[in-house]
């Protein structure tokens, strides 16, 4: 056995394995270390039934071309499947474009026909969607005003996005894939001040005191 | 220096020349210098519903491009001094127009006129961007259809990127019954959907079909109540405080009453 500290150090849990990968010795030491693990010392733990492995690169950052390096050693043992790569660390620019998407707007302005309203993020809208006129978003849409229009939320599939409105009179809605027109499951027109949601694959549109039940984690979002 | 106003709509059909025509003739009525110019190359009408058909020598395409001077091509109305009309080409199309020709004949009238009227053809390609180029303000016309309403409201969006101000709105051809038994629109309901400012409310009058045909202008005659309205129009747009005219069929509770007792 290695009487120097280990590089990758294997722990066990409920889901599976949790690699450990020394973030202070260089890549190169840390491949023979885990290539000498896999292949050689710790048999006996690595063949049977699948397990998934959880990798924790700690602060070290490793490039696609590394990650893939490590995934093709451990991917050698058919019965491990890779589930995770962790890492503390991401590139500045990851960062930056983390920090640039605000993830909300304010918007004031009167969407009439023909307009299209669209932001990477939730939408409040403290104004009126008119017929013929549209507000896309990847998060949520709220219309503080007369949403006469069509609004789609979840643009990029989040199904767990709602779409709220002072007074709820749209021709259209959309979330994540759902499209519902009114006048037919859930629409009464009279404007109420409702918003609509997806419950098993369903739109639904309800009271706007029920919001905070049914997607309770909406309200925790910065603003 | 005058004030351009284009009077445009979206949709075809909602009266755009007849409310160029008639606030036109209605500002020359309050002593105003009034050109009217007809954008709608290829399809011009402004100068029949005037009666100025037979006076047209040069137009609107001679003067952009150059083969005859802005004052030959101006037409003086038969019945105001103080009315002219630029008429368009009925053998070209609107792209023998570019908006700069256009603002640069708006400026050299605006010098000589208190306001210029652009009647807007419908549709918003390059004649909508032709009548808006020189335009200081906008009139928006609507009827109480569903369609002349969401078209509008597209107009109202274009209008907003363009140097024009916020547009006034003027409702054509109403029809108190329709209104009443709920099955028009009324005037609430396009307030509240287009949300800018009301200039006038003008019922449907078969009067106004009848002066068209004539070639007069319907503010020329003390009849109608659509003339009223019209006048009214022009009254605001000179800066009048005019309180709106009431629907028919409200006053015409006690007519009924007549009519029922046999009185008419």
């Amino acid at each position: 056995m290695n009487t120097t500290k280990s590089k990758v150090v294997i722990k066990g849990t409920k889901d599976g394995l949790v690699f450990f990968m020394d973030d202070t010795c260089s890549f190169q030491e840390l491949i023979e270390d885990l290539r000498e693990k896999i292949e050689h010392s710790h048999q006996q733990i690595l063949s049977g039934p699948l397990i998934r492995i959880s990798i924790k690169l700690g602060k070290r950052y490793c490039s696609p071309e590394q990650q893939e390096e490590l995934t093709q050693i451990i991917r050698q043992k058919g019965n491990l499947v890779i589930h995770m790569i962790d890492s503390d660390v991401i590139l500045k620019e990851e960062a930056d474009k983390q920090n640039e998407t605000p993830g909300f707007i304010i918007q004031t302005n009167t969407v009439r026909s023909g307009q299209v309203l669209e932001f990477d993020g939730d939408i409040l809208l403290l104004g009126d969607v008119n017929p013929g006129g549209t507000v896309k978003s990847t998060g949520s849409v709220y219309v503080l005003g007369n949403l006469r229009g069509a609004a789609q939320a979840g643009l990029n599939g989040n199904r767990n996005a709602v779409i709220a409105s002072a007074s709820m009179r749209p021709t259209q809605l959309r979330i994540a894939d759902v499209i519902s027109r009114s006048g037919e499951e859930w629409s009464d027109q009279n404007g109420a001040t409702e918003f609509a949601y997806l419950e098993n694959d369903q739109m639904v549109v309800a009271k706007m005191n029920l919001l905070h039940r049914l997607r309770p984690d909406l309200g925790e979002k910065k603003a | 220096m005058g004030i351009a106003i284009v009077v445009t709509s979206g949709k075809g059909g909602v009266g755009k020349t007849t409310t160029s025509a008639n606030i036109g003739t209605a500002l020359a009525l309050n002593g105003q210098k009034v050109c009217m110019i007809d954008t709608d190359i290829g399809l011009r009408n402004l100068d029949v519903v005037m009666g100025l058909e037979n006076r047209i020598i040069y137009d609107l395409v001679d003067v952009a491009e150059g083969s005859c001077r802005l004052q030959q091509a101006l037409i003086k109305d038969k019945r105001f001094e103080t009315l002219a009309l630029l008429p368009a080409a009925q053998t070209k199309d609107k792209l023998a127009v570019t908006p700069e020709q256009m603002e640069e004949i708006v400026t050299q009238l605006k010098r000589e006129y208190d306001y210029v009227i652009i009647d807007c053809p419908a549709g918003i390609e390059q004649g909508f961007r032709n009548a808006v180029a020189g335009a200081d303000q906008a009139i928006v016309v609507t009827t109480p259809e569903k369609a002349a309403v969401r078209d509008a409201d597209r107009i109202i969006g274009l209008l907003e990127k363009e140097d024009v101000g916020m547009p006034k709105l003027v409702i054509n051809r109403v029809r108190s019954h329709m209104v009443q038994n709920g099955d028009m629109l009324d005037v609430e309901d396009i307030l509240d959907l287009l949300a800018i400012d009301l200039l006038g409310v003008v019922p449907d009058d078969d009067h106004i079909i009848k002066s068209a045909n004539a070639g007069e202008p319907a503010v020329m005659s003390h009849e109608s109540r659509a003339s009223l309205a019209y006048r009214n129009i022009a009254r605001r747009l000179l800066g009048e405080t005019v309180p709106l005219l009431p629907l028919q069929e409200k006053k015409g509770v006690l007519q009924k009453f007549r009519r029922m007792f046999g009185f008419k």
